[in-house]
């Protein structure tokens, strides 16, 4: 077997099986045998599934076979964050409370992608109910970047963004709620998106900020990541808060530059005490390019972006106390095996399949909503998303694409924040702002600084991902990183 | 800001969380530094500022009252940890 994932492309993967050059079993075959080299010193997966992807790899080749017109992501190997449901697969959201817990539907955006004939090799590990920066709140164990096995890949969806970098599944699908797509994506050297909230369904995906959440690719290009969007959008009557919207090509207008494009660069945010000078250097950078290729850049403002992080940090454990309360040994999940009555089984089921960072934001979330705190946490909190989407507003008056670092640092050690829960969470401050707005970001590579990635969050108005794309493809081209970790250089066996 | 251990016991109660003494001795100091970080938002005035609970406008999402397909009887129990004649089986209530 020669065939490398690593360097395929999704429509390469497909235009080579539909030309008969590979076929869809080989693809697997190559995702699995890159599987067998790499996982064991990377630990992006949870569970992998041979057998739903030989079967969805015998359908493709089928159709080879029978002359049909195969579909966008035919025989394409992917992988999906834990946290979104698959029949045939255990949704754990890397918990012991979900240890066992066997999918019972589909997840709307995962059906989506299986429907376009992705072949799913596995579910990937993530921070436990995605409550985290690095995945290292895992129940399971922690994943490593393929840049560096010491690091972190970023959280919490770390296993899909290190599966994709490493090259293990050429795309992966995701979940960010206050950037953990988007800050994975920028540890890793992978292209991550969220998009405008709404866009994707997130039926099937278990809730952890129902107003923030939202699924997004991890690709190794820019037309992955637009491909998948193609197939992930779209109105499920199963969410009501899809929206409806015109179908769009997104990508259609990947070619068409930059020039004109009004780009602002967040000089506040940019100029943040925690961010590593040699980051914010590597963002200057790429205003540079964006003006060389024609780009007209300026400089943004977004002042009440500042309390975005004490904000989400009531909204997101708020949200997430209430939806975790569904957790209670009685209809799934872990459950005490002596219970004296209900409210014991409750108390220390709980107790006992919940981790420190679940326990820790149930308790933040329930005190904020608490009798005589909620007008000072919660109700404050609202209203400051109201300030934060305001300043958004006046921004994207002036300019078309809004840049700022996606995370302040490249990855970190692993246990270095991990016995500091606010250091872990300043991780986060360039992306949270996004998801309390509801607008999309992507982030895409700009560079590596001692030799690990930087990523670069490029921000646009609601439903502005064509935008986003289109600047994101252009920018793409003309650096022309190569973000193939040396873990997935060497032939070796790691 | 400081939350009192007695707090983060009725918390826990409010949680349905069963913690050991040393697991309260280590929330109360580890919430009580992450309120610190974000206490400053209650100090803030936001007088005449709306709250936001939702990002992106929309209305109530209605459908036709028709009869569909759910969740089966059998898939709804299958991640049961106990169950009983098509029930969850559940301890008494109550002490």
């Amino acid at each position: 077997m020669t065939l490398d994932l690593s360097s395929l492309t999704a429509p390469q993967v497909r235009d080579a099986i539909a030309a008969k050059e590979i076929t869809a079993a080989e693809a697997v075959a190559a995702a699995y045998a890159r599987i067998e080299r790499v996982e064991g010193g990377v630990h992006a997966f949870n569970q992998l599934t041979p057998e739903l992807a030989n079967a969805a790899a015998a359908r493709i080749d089928a159709m080879v076979a029978a002359g049909e017109e195969l579909p966008p992501l035919a025989g394409v190997p992917v992988a999906f964050k834990d946290n979104m449901n698959l029949i045939g697969t255990r949704t754990t959201c890397s918990s012991k409370i979900l240890a066992n817990y066997e999918s019972v539907y589909d997840c709307t955006a995962v059906r989506r992608m299986l429907d376009a004939g992705a072949v799913p090799v596995g579910k990937c590990n993530m921070d436990e109910f995605a409550f985290g920066s690095s995945t290292e709140n895992s129940a399971f164990g922690v994943t490593h970047n393929p840049w560096d096995l010491d690091r972190v890949p970023g959280g919490s969806s770390g296993g899909s963004a290190a599966a994709v970098s490493a090259g293990m599944a050429v795309l992966t699908l995701g979940s960010d709620t206050g950037g953990s797509i988007r800050q994975p994506g920028a540890l890793t050297g992978t292209v991550a998106m969220k998009p405008t909230y709404g866009r994707v369904s997130r039926y099937g995906i278990v809730a952890f900020a129902s107003s923030l959440d939202q699924i997004g690719p991890f690709s190794k290009t820019v037309e992955e990541c637009a491909m998948a969007l193609n197939v992930i959008c779209g109105k499920d009557p199963m969410d009501a808060t899809s929206v409806e919207r015109p179908a769009e090509d997104f990508t259609a207008t990947l070619g068409e530059g930059v020039r004109g494009l009004r780009v602002g660069v967040v000089t506040d945010l940019l100029e943040l005490e925690g961010c590593d000078p040699a980051v914010r250097a590597q963002v200057l950078k790429a205003a540079d390019t964006f003006a060389s290729l024609g780009a007209e850049v300026g400089e943004a403002q977004l002042p009440a972006t500042q309390y975005g992080l004490p904000a989400y940090y009531i909204i997101g454990p708020a949200e997430a106390s209430s939806n975790l309360a569904r957790f209670d040994g009685i209809r799934y999940g872990y459950r005490v095996p002596d219970a004296e009555d209900v409210m014991d089984l409750y108390m220390r089921s709980r107790a006992e399949g919940f981790g420190p960072e679940s326990i820790r934001r149930i308790m933040l979330g329930t005190y904020a909503l608490s009798a005589g705190y909620y007008d000072a946490y919660y109700g404050q909190a609202q209203k400051v998303r109201t300030l934060i989407i305001r300043d958004f507003a006046r921004a994207f008056a002036d300019y078309d694409v809004l840049l700022t670092p996606t995370s302040p640092t490249t990855a970190f050690k692993i246990g270095e924040k991990a016995t500091d829960p606010v250091a872990m969470y300043l991780s986060d401050v360039y992306t949270i702002p996004v998801n309390l707005a509801g607008i999309p970001a992507v982030s895409i590579p700009c560079g590596l600084v001692d030799g690990l990635p930087v990523g670069l969050q490029l921000m646009g108005a609601h439903f502005a991902e064509s935008t986003l794309l289109r600047a994101a493809a252009a920018f793409e081209a003309e650096s022309a990183f190569d973000m193939t970790p040396p873990i997935a250089r060497t032939t070796a066996a790691v | 800001m400081a939350i009192s251990e007695e707090q983060v016991r009725h918390v826990a109660m409010l949680a349905r969380l069963k913690l050991t003494d040393a697991h309260v001795t280590t929330l109360q100091h580890e919430l009580s530094d992450i309120l610190t970080q974000i206490e400053l938002i209650s100090s803030l005035d936001l007088e005449g500022v709306e709250p936001t609970s939702h990002a992106v406008a929309i209305t109530n999402v209605a459908r036709e009252d028709e009869i569909r397909p759910g969740l089966s009887q059998h898939d709804a129990l299958r991640n049961a940890p106990e169950q009983q004649d098509g029930a969850f089986l559940i301890p008494k209530f109550g002490g």
